[in-house]
């Protein structure tokens, strides 16, 4: 993997190899508590794609053009925080004007993300990978992507997890976190399609 | 938190003959059981689960990792706690943000400079403080409201009830899957197979998972020996 990867490398690499739930464990705590119904775990999962696709790129101009030129790069993390807090509430008084629908399935999810931790760990990630423009684009649609296929997945094993018997100290998280880390095995599998 | 709020009387008690009596109204050492033990942010109420799984490949990272968070609590909880009654309750939480935020600068900066290596291998996941619902969490249900001694005590304790569950991911990690504690052989490789998947995701998961069980497994045995005692 010497050369530089193409963008659709990226984008598989991102979703399922080096999925951003699975294997960098980003996003749990909204990946734990809103897993309950596969619907919800839709809305979720498509507005953190949505979310993550646009504030990375974002991010990434910035990074660049505005953070390097003035060498305050050690105020990244700061920087990065407000950029998605103002993104996310921009997208929503957008939505909110041109589209009720839309926010009516998303709204509740928007605030929610601000604090996931998926969206500004997938910009720090972009920082250390050091992407270009595009490849930024491609991982963080891939990270997005990724991340909703694992919570619509865990979504649909807790319904079904709903009808077995673990044993009692086990039942809630502890028997969910087991059962995404045979599904963190699963997706290891995966690993061979990167190359 | 609402049932261990529900059950003060014991914890109150025994804090009546605590040296701290007067530093924080006598409230330390029953705060402090509350927020490490009791309701153990990692354990308990599931907050900060992404260090915990990320950083443990190893007993050192996940040292440093409870170092850093330590800091970054205890430090933001005094700054906001002294800071309670003049910040408007509109611009709270983007006040707290702000100086989370700067603490976690500083540590992190502090890590690249004096500690590369380490800094590399932690990657995103110091920064990554500012997401973490703990520091937050106590800043907001806490730090808000107390005094700033008191504030640090339960910052200090659910930093530590937080370091205390890394150190045993990390501990059980790395001896399961190099064999080793702090880069010292502990078990031989000529008669242990190192089990591989520790060291990688799944085997955060599923030691998460047994320690959450554990903990479930213990509070419902210690609350059923204390219903038969009364």
């Amino acid at each position: 993997m010497n050369e530089t990867p193409s963008l659709v490398a990226i984008l598989v690499t991102a979703a399922l190899t080096n999925n951003i739930l699975l294997a960098k464990f980003l996003g749990m705590c909204s990946f734990l508590s809103c897993s309950r119904q596969i619907s919800t775990a839709l809305g979720l999962g498509v507005a953190v794609t949505f979310v993550l696709t646009g504030t990375i790129m974002v991010n990434h101009l910035v990074y660049h053009y505005l953070l390097v030129p003035l060498g305050i790069e050690h105020l990244m993390l700061i920087i990065f925080i407000a950029v998605i807090a103002g993104c996310v509430q921009f997208v929503e008084m957008f939505i909110e004007r041109f589209s009720p629908r839309l926010y009516y399935a998303l709204g509740i999810f928007l605030p929610l993300i601000t604090v996931n931790c998926a969206i500004l760990g997938a910009a720090l990630f972009m920082v250390i990978d050091e992407y270009s423009f595009w490849e930024t684009l491609a991982f963080g649609f891939g990270s997005g992507i990724g991340w909703m296929l694992a919570i619509v997945l865990l979504a649909g094993l807790r319904k079904r997890m709903g009808y077995s018997d673990p044993p009692k100290p086990f039942r809630g998280v502890a028997i969910t976190m087991i059962v995404t880390g045979i599904m963190a095995l699963a997706f290891m599998g995966f690993a061979g399609m990167g190359q | 938190m609402s049932n261990a709020n529900a059950s003060p009387p014991a914890g109150a008690e025994s804090c009546g003959a605590c040296q701290c009596h007067g530093f924080c109204d006598g409230k330390g050492l029953a705060v402090f059981k509350e927020s490490s033990w009791t309701s153990n942010p990692v354990a308990v109420q599931t907050l900060g689960i992404c260090p915990t799984l990320a950083v443990t490949t190893r007993l050192e990272n996940s040292l440093v990792m409870g170092i850093a968070m330590i800091f970054v609590c205890v430090g933001s909880s005094l700054m906001l706690s002294l800071l309670r009654h003049t910040t408007p309750r509109r611009i709270r939480l983007i006040a707290s943000v702000a100086i989370i935020a700067t603490f976690v600068i500083l540590i992190d900066q502090f890590l690249k400079a004096f500690y590369w290596e380490m800094s590399r291998q932690l990657g995103p996941y110091v920064g990554l403080i500012i997401t973490n619902c703990i520091v937050l969490g106590r800043a907001e249900a806490f730090a808000m409201q107390n005094k700033p001694q008191l504030a640090v005590v339960d910052a200090a304790a659910a930093a530590i009830g937080f370091a205390g569950i890394l150190a045993v991911v990390g501990t059980v990690r790395e001896l399961l899957g190099e064999g080793t504690l702090l880069g010292f052989t502990v078990l031989d490789p000529q008669w242990y197979t190192k089990n591989l998947v520790m060291v990688l995701a799944p085997g955060a998961f599923v030691v998460m998972g047994f320690l959450i069980a554990f903990f479930n497994w213990f509070q419902d045995r210690s609350a059923m020996l204390t219903k038969g005692e009364r």
